[in-house]
């Protein structure tokens, strides 16, 4: 039973990574990467909507009939991620307002809804939270190491401080605005898969 | 995998609705209030910040900055400040939804139908004297409805400020309204010419250094710039805040 929780927590944060293995939950991805502190706000953000919801989703996963087990599991997912909006909304406003539309959009990250219905459904509530927490974990390693990289590069800072000063404001570092677009996030997550897959050598598909 | 009746499908569906609901609104009503709170700092900074009493990024007790700023209901229907009306009961966004408290638009360049009856203009003063005058300001741009503040000096026609504080324009594009390069571009411009039409240009590329009536353009998002000089154009003239402006210019605002 403990190896099992081991792998449902740490499982998703290498070998099953959301993202760079399940290519699940892109889209967020590369829109609130290019400054470090809305990731870091993201992350919370999904860690808290995949525990909760794999954690109701699993606790009535035995009353849920099968031909609405999905509009059920939609409801929940919304409902948290309201409540999560709400949260921002009141104690980080500014976050909030740069995060804008995204938050909203956990609600359609294929991440909640895909463990809900891979793992939550057929697993007991405890091995549910843990596989959720570590989805989030997965999803978050990955985020914050986009996150890392393009606000250093891009805007030369990293959290709001100026660590490389920029030849805009007379120092050595020419910024570098291809990070600071969306599409430099798809390259990131490329050498992200890459470096995980010489790493890991079974993720590596068997050609034909 | 559970037996299915309708009976009990439609029981699971109303109990997850109902508990959802539950967490939902207790959430949504008690964080109402800090979010309100939340809602009116960002306003006031705003205004503070086209007064220039604030810096942006600053971090400083905004409401005690604040008291210095006046603030006055103005009806836009009849061009008179609205001394009955409590500046905390206008919302303008909210009311422009409201068929008793909004007016038609009737310039058909804003690109909306209605807006509040009642805007909130805030006025800094010295010595008595109208220092600068903050104007809200809303219209449409491409894709959304741009909130922001125009600020005029005390000759109610050299623009001291231009900033949107809400807006949803495409990031990069028209998105670049927030560039503090672009801002900085506004102030100093004749918002009015000689006759006292409002006139002023947002114009495709760079302006006429020379010109006082000319801003940068905004390259790749046209539609956004026509949307802030309709809107600015708007505001400043017959429908908007024009009567107004004309009279604190002659009576030094206490009218």
């Amino acid at each position: 039973m403990a190896s099992k929780a081991k792998e449902a927590l740490f499982d998703p944060v290498f070998t099953n990574n959301p993202i760079a293995v399940q290519i699940l939950g892109i889209c967020s991805a590369l829109a609130v990467t290019t400054k470090l502190e809305t990731t870091i706000t993201m992350c919370f953000a999904v860690i808290f909507v995949t525990t909760l919801s794999n954690f109701s989703v699993s606790l009535i996963r035995n009353f849920t009939p099968s031909s609405i087990r999905m509009i059920v599991e939609m409801t929940i997912i919304a409902s948290l991620v309201i409540v999560v909006d709400e949260f921002l909304k009141a104690f980080a406003y500014d976050i909030s307002k740069q995060l804008s539309v995204f938050v909203g959009l956990i609600i359609t990250n294929c991440i909640v809804m895909g463990r809900a219905e891979a793992y939550a459904l057929k697993n007991s509530v405890g091995l549910s939270v843990l596989d959720g927490i570590g989805n989030g974990l997965g999803y978050s390693l990955l985020l914050l190491t986009v996150g890392t990289i393009r606000e250093l590069f891009g805007s030369g800072s990293l959290l709001g401080f100026q660590v490389l000063p920029l030849t805009t404001d007379g120092g050595w570092y020419p910024q570098n605005g291809l990070l600071l677009l969306s599409p430099s996030a798809f390259f990131l997550i490329g050498f992200f898969i890459w470096a995980l897959r010489t790493w890991k050598k079974e993720l590596v598909e068997e050609e034909n | 995998m559970p037996s299915e009746t309708v009976g009990k499908t439609i029981g699971v569906a109303a109990g997850v609705c109902v508990v959802c609901s539950v967490f939902v609104a207790t959430a949504a009503v008690c964080l109402k209030p800090i979010q309100d709170r939340n809602r009116t700092l960002e306003r006031r900074r705003n205004v503070l910040m086209a007064a220039g009493l604030l810096k942006p990024g600053q971090k400083a007790d905004v409401d005690s900055l604040f008291k210095q700023i006046e603030t006055r209901v103005v009806d836009v229907s009849t061009h008179e400040f609205a001394e009955k009306v409590a500046p905390e009961n206008v919302d303008p966004a909210r009311d422009a939804q409201e068929p008793s408290r909004r007016i038609d638009v009737e310039d058909p360049r804003l690109g909306l139908r209605h807006v509040g009856k009642y805007q909130l203009i805030y006025l800094t003063r010295e010595g008595g004297k109208i220092q600068r005058v903050i104007l809200p300001v809303q219209g449409k741009g491409l894709w959304s409805t741009m909130y922001g503040f125009l600020a005029l000096d005390s000759d109610m026609t050299t623009i001291k400020s231009m900033s949107f504080y809400q807006h949803g324009e495409t990031p990069g594009l028209g998105g670049e309204v927030d560039n503090p390069k672009w801002k900085q571009s506004w102030i100093g411009k004749q918002a009015y010419d000689a006759q006292g039409k409002p006139d002023i240009k947002v114009v495709k590329g760079r302006a006429d250094p020379n010109a006082a009536d000319e801003v940068d353009g905004l390259s790749g998002a046209t539609l956004t710039a026509r949307g802030v000089e309709n809107l600015v154009r708007f505001w400043l003239g017959e429908e908007g805040y024009g009567p107004i402006l004309k009279k604190l210019k002659v009576g030094g605002a206490h009218g």
